[in-house]
């Protein structure tokens, strides 16, 4: 089985020799990209978040051989060098994580629900929004917050570009 | 930068630049990058993959196993059974001391709960594995479980980590019996998985007689001695790295049955080995907080003053260990009463042998203990923030030994003064929002020990100038790489970043246990006298060198800040680090340092942090939903290292809290003993939404006993008296009290149909 995935930006040959593959398994135990997260792997936490075509999946609920052309972004592929993602910064200065476990997850899910156009700044939403990703520790005011923050910046951010 | 006055009779701390400041995480770019390394992320060369096969009985014994089925499966390579399991140098049913738990490691055929491990299956993929471990399909010997608190129960003599299981002061019969009033009210908790988003895991590599071990702990030197003990080697050939914990709460403390069933694989295959719960395996051999009924007696004199407390608990354990839930010991010190009597009895069922789970004793004893005195402040007619300080304790009860410190009063009511508790109406079911929902409002208060285990550091001044700081500690979440790397660079009077800090790995200066919310007051108060110890032999080499502007100084006194040391008396006459290095010919100097309680101080103080928690919830009079609308807490917990740090631990405690209250509980199946809902969808936790505006608010405490850094635990305090808060909240809404918990619509329902 021969696939062709874009992961973060580089085009990839994949050869899988088993058909039960999911893409979290792909991603962290054959390509060693170890920042998505195992925490359930039945799609009920929300740790293995990545975006597949731009928007937000489960990737421990899709198997890797359905994914032929597609564009996969994990965490890795968020920084642009060592300038963090509006959202990565968001999550820092918020104090919106703390074993971090979750917090890929909830990252890569933050800017899917940005790019959804989603997030608005109402807490509520958010909060409803993000709800798909648990953090145990309870870090969710942080979370909410960094996610209002980040969505304002980045519009504000693509404003100044359009300008 | 810092702030040390080096004495000759000892350096002294005061605030300085680093303690107190609200940093973000030094570890916060790799957490957010994906470049924190947790124990699954590691992929050695060669690497191969184990998978548990769990029991799906909860008493019995395996009768068979497919072991050929298993093997023939593509990509297999061993299958572990209790047939040949490799021998281990101790007996997994051994109790060399308390706190080490009898576990599962394929010794007999014999089922003691369901989820135990009954084999493991290694192959080359994961997915090989996993099929391997699904092949066993093992037939069971079944016999009838229990798994609820119905069975014969006995006097628990020892409770929670070895605490006497009965306590008495006064005449607790005589004191009921004279008082104007009495309450007396059972309370139900359920069973608590811990549930950390990251699984247990390990990655096991052994070399010869060496061994090298990526798994999460919160006490790597005893998951070292278990190793050690169940291998046969020598501590020093175990190197256990764990630099990151995804979330442990009590349940990675000691070393559970699976992690030492991946370093028995990997020795068995002599290859590096990586095995990963399942979350469905969470929920048996890693411990969970067990379920509980707790009976609550309060005498009171008319005018509400408490006279007599009792807190007796019931608690389930294993059928083959020890731990009872520590519940009633949540009484022994946070109200005054003449006489009050804390008792414990067990009973034994067919589950995973309980253990530490974040306020072990103090959440599930917390919860009843609020709302029992909610409860009482009704029946007398008073405000319960008033009834509460009718009964506060201005000495331990008990013994009537002074606190080391305490502003719970200032807990109160600046926490009051947040909520807007004032003209809460004291009848129940007064209050409406503008939905038309039923609003409650209650309050509760957080108590939660300050203690400390024993731990190790080493600092070390550079050749440049710069630090160095060690001990084993993890971060779990905590923020421990950032609150201790603050107390290192201001012991070493260095600006954080010329302090290197170096944590997680079982080769440092042994940290301690990272539990019991006294990981920085041991961890911390190590590597504060470490760079104490480091700055004061400098300053002998600085003093003693007739070349140096400090020589002679030893009589008056030199101050260690910004790498530099000067003259007490006169700041402007010193020299770097660097420069009294350097003409010593030294490449560095170093300094050691240890944690651990003062037995006078312990024995002269009660030591608590303390805290108020105030509720709002709104319950729709309809379907019964439940929400918490408000949660504002006030915290006491003498000095706080990293404000920011600090309010995420009580808005977690506060998020564990409510979950506690409306949303935990393992549900049994009676007839089979399995867990229905060992899964993170149906096992409930709070998700965002679930988590309405949080407020914390640190209330200033000067704790001039409780350790050198006048530092008390945060890490579990948040969950006690926010159970209660919610709880009474709900009675104030409704007018009804729901005495178990969860609470939950079904049960608000029932009762409002009753009428």
């Amino acid at each position: 089985m021969n696939l062709s995935l874009t992961v973060n930006g580089e085009p990839r040959q994949i050869v899988l020799d088993d058909p039960r593959v999911t893409l979290l398994d792909l991603l962290r135990e054959r390509m060693h990209l170890t920042g998505s997260k195992k925490g359930c792997d039945r799609g009920q936490c929300g740790a293995c978040t990545v975006l597949v075509d731009g928007r937000r999946v489960n990737s421990c609920l899709t198997l890797a051989v359905s994914l032929d052309g597609a564009s996969v972004t994990t965490i890795e592929g968020l920084a642009d060098g060592d300038r963090l993602h509006p959202v990565q910064q968001a999550f820092i200065d918020h104090d919106g994580f703390q074993c971090g476990f979750c917090t890929p997850g909830q990252i890569m899910s933050a800017v899917g629900l940005i790019l959804e156009g989603e997030a608005g700044d109402d807490p509520e939403r958010v909060r409803e929004a993000m709800s798909g990703n648990i953090c145990r520790c309870g870090a969710y005011k942080g979370i909410t917050e960094a996610v209002i923050d980040a969505a304002a910046k980045i519009a504000s951010d693509k404003q100044r570009d359009a300008a | 930068m810092s702030d040390i006055a080096s004495l000759q009779t000892g350096a002294r701390l005061r605030q300085g630049s680093n303690i107190g400041q609200p940093m973000t995480r030094r570890d916060g770019v790799l957490k957010v990058t994906g470049r924190a390394t947790y124990a699954a992320d590691n992929n050695p060369e060669g690497l191969l993959h184990a998978v548990v096969a769990a029991a799906t009985i909860a008493r019995g014994r395996v009768s068979r196993l497919d072991v050929a089925a298993a093997k023939a499966h593509p990509g297999v390579v061993a299958v572990i059974t209790p047939e040949n399991r490799p021998q281990l140098a101790a007996d997994p049913d051994d109790k060399p001391n308390p706190l080490a738990f009898r576990l599962d490691l394929l010794q007999s055929d014999a089922v003691r709960y369901a989820g135990q491990p009954v084999a493991v299956v290694i192959a080359t993929s994961l997915e090989a594995a996993s099929e391997g471990a699904a092949l066993l399909a093992p037939q069971y010997e079944v016999e009838a479980p229990r798994v609820d608190l119905g069975g014969e129960s006995f006097e628990a003599k020892i409770v929670g980590p070895g605490f006497p299981g009965r306590a008495e002061s006064g005449d607790f019969d005589a004191e009921y019996a004279a008082c104007d009033q009495t309450l007396e009210a059972t309370y139900e908790t359920p069973a608590q998985y811990h549930n950390a988003m990251e699984p247990h895991a390990i990655v096991a590599r052994w070399d010869g007689d060496r061994i090298e071990i990526d798994t999460p702990t919160q006490a790597p030197a005893i998951a070292l001695g278990t190793v050690a003990r169940f291998f046969g080697i020598a501590p020093e050939n175990i190197l256990i790295r764990s630099p990151f914990l995804g979330g442990g709460f009590g349940s990675k403390g000691m070393l559970a049955g699976p992690q030492v069933l991946g370093v028995m694989a990997a020795k068995m295959v002599g290859a590096p080995v990586k095995l990963v719960l399942s979350r469905p395996q969470m929920y048996g051999p890693v411990g969970h907080r067990a379920q509980t009924r707790q009976t609550l007696r309060l005498g009171m004199a008319a005018d509400g003053r408490m006279t007599a407390i009792a807190h007796h608990t019931l608690a389930a354990t294993s059928r083959f260990d020890d731990f009872v839930e520590p519940a009633s010991n949540a009484s022994h010190a946070l109200y005054a009463a003449k006489a009050i009597r804390a008792t414990h009895d067990a009973t034994r069922i067919d589950v995973g042998t309980p253990r530490f789970m974040r306020a072990p004793g103090e959440a599930p004893g917390s919860a009843a203990l609020e709302c029992a005195i909610d409860e009482a402040a009704f029946a007398a007619g008073i405000d319960p923030l008033d009834f509460r300080l009718r009964n506060y304790a201005e000495v331990e009860p008990m013994h009537g030994k002074p606190f080391s410190s305490k502003a719970l009063r200032e807990c109160y009511l600046q926490g009051a003064e947040r909520f807007g508790w004032a003209g809460r109406p004291l009848e129940p079911q007064k209050l409406r929002d503008e939905k038309g929902r039923l609003v409650g409002r209650g309050v509760g208060t957080a108590q939660f020990p300050a203690i400390m285990f024993e731990g190790k550091a080493r600092a070390v001044i550079r050749a440049d100038g710069g630090g160095l700081a060690e001990t084993s500690a993890e971060d779990m979440g905590q923020g421990a790489w950032t609150a201790l790397h603050q107390i290192a660079a201001d012991s070493l009077g260095l600006a954080i970043d010329a302090v290197e800090f170096r944590a997680g790995s079982s080769d440092l200066p042994d940290a301690g246990i990272a539990g019991g919310s006294g990981h920085t007051a041991t961890a911390g108060t190590a590597l504060y006298r470490a760079g104490e110890d480091a700055i004061a032999r400098l300053t002998a080499l600085a003093v003693g060198d007739r070349r140096s502007p400090l020589f002679g100084a030893g009589n008056v006194g030199v101050v260690a800040r910004d790498g530099r040391l000067s003259r007490q008396d006169d700041e402007s006459r010193g020299e770097s680090y660097a420069a009294i290095l350097a003409r010593a010919g030294l490449s560095e100097i170093e300094g050691s340092g240890r944690g651990v309680a003062d037995p006078a101080t312990e024995e002269a103080y009660a030591k608590y942090a303390h805290g108020a928690v105030f509720a709002e919830v709104a319950v729709d009079p309809d379907l019964c939903q439940i929400r918490v609308t408000r949660l504002t807490g006030a915290f006491a917990a003498g000095r706080i290292i990293n404000p920011r740090l600090v309010e995420s631990q009580y808005y977690g405690g506060m998020v564990w809290g409510l979950s506690f209250a409306l949303h935990e509980e393992a549900v049994h199946d009676r007839r089979s003993g399995r867990i229905m809902n060992a899964n993170l969808a149906e096992y409930h936790v709070p998700v965002n939404a679930d988590v309405p505006s949080l407020e914390a608010i640190l209330v200033e405490e000067d704790d001039p006993h409780v350790n050198p850094l006048g530092v008390k635990g945060v890490g579990e305090i948040g969950i006690t008296g926010t159970v209660g808060a919610i709880a009474n909240a709900v009675f104030h809404a409704t007018g009804i009290r729901v005495r178990r918990f969860p609470i939950l619509p079904a049960d608000l329902l029932r009762e409002m149909a009753r009428g």
